[in-house]
């Protein structure tokens, strides 16, 4: 388990800025924190972002061919 | 539920390899001209993407370890065993070639003179590399913020920057612990065990001083090292974590 500064390439390639900083609210314990402190697991198919309060899964980010597809699930 | 199909933002350039130092048995820091470089900030990171002659590709973050204020980008990397990309860089990367990155990255974990302090700096292993940035910005910015530095290693020789962290001091502003949790050297004069809330007690700054803090390491480290400070009463809001490990993309 890693953190959300692991994917910050992904996310600033997705969503075209820095998104370490940026505050997530979790949908499972509506706990708010920067998505620097999500957990993060790489190893996964895709890679999986996690509440590090309540391991709610927040979002899973896949790529295939230079395209991601990102599910934010559990953002809110 | 979202769901989003983009393009790439964040582009790749080619770094020329300038030098490769070794830092110890294990990391090397390598330095890099980058023609593009928009600038850093200290504990930002890089995307490093080697691409295989048959098209596969790998791609790793690494820290970046020299200051802003410095030409040169440095990435300290450290080999890790079966090190598909670390293997590479320490190992068979040299002199005149080309690497492949894209960055600076990360917002969160950086330090700017402006954010003040004091600064409380915690670092496992290969985890000092962007704590280190931050010293090196602080020292040529002039910054009088004081910072304390614990610095967690499995032994003596395995200190990465030991020479340069080593020549800071008092005088410097900067009070330095070392823990060395396998192997200690004969008269070993810090501490020598894994870090624990005593031990944490002991080198952080009371949390009646409000220190910034900035813990990077392995998981596990970075875990212990930030529920012991929490623990002490210090605001999660002021503890900064980066945690590091092999990921396999």
């Amino acid at each position: 388990m890693l953190d959300g500064n692991a994917i910050a390439g992904v996310l600033e390639e997705i969503f075209g800025q820095d998104m370490t900083a940026a505050a997530a609210t979790c949908s499972g314990c509506g706990r708010s924190g920067p998505m620097a402190e999500t957990a993060v697991y790489m190893r996964a198919p895709g890679i999986v972002v996690r509440c590090c309060h309540c391991d709610t899964v927040l979002a899973v980010v896949t790529e295939r061919r230079a395209t991601y597809c990102v599910d934010l699930t559990g953002i809110r | 539920m979202a769901r989003a199909a983009l393009r790439g933002r964040l582009t790749w350039q080619l770094g020329t390899v300038e030098d490769v130092v070794a830092e110890t048995d294990m990391t090397a820091s390598i330095v890099l001209r980058v023609p593009e470089w928009p600038g850093q900030r200290a504990g930002q990171h890089v995307d490093v993407r080697l691409t295989a002659e048959d098209g596969y590709q790998a791609q790793r973050s690494y820290s970046i370890a020299s200051a802003p204020d410095e030409d040169a980008v440095v990435l300290t990397v450290e080999r890790l065993e079966d090190g598909e990309v670390s293997s590479y860089l320490v190992g068979e990367l040299r002199v005149g070639d080309e690497l492949e990155l894209r960055g600076p990255i990360g917002g969160y974990f950086v330090w700017e003179e402006a954010m003040g302090g004091p600064l409380m700096l915690i670092a496992g292993g290969s985890g000092i590399v962007p704590l280190r940035a931050m010293l090196r910005h602080r020292l040529a910015r002039k910054s009088a913020v004081p910072v304390r530095l614990l610095y967690s290693a499995r032994s003596h020789h395995e200190l990465i920057y030991r020479e340069e962290l080593s020549g800071l001091g008092v005088e410097a502003g900067v009070d330095v612990s070392v823990t060395l949790t396998r192997e200690q050297p004969p008269g070993w004069q810090g501490y020598d065990r894994r870090i624990d809330r005593a031990l944490i007690a002991e080198v952080t700054w009371p949390a009646t001083e409000r220190p910034l803090a900035y813990i990077c390491g392995p998981t596990s480290f970075v875990e212990a090292a930030s529920d012991a400070m929490v623990s002490l009463g210090h605001e999660p809001r002021r503890i900064r974590t980066e945690r590091f490990g092999p990921t396999g993309r």
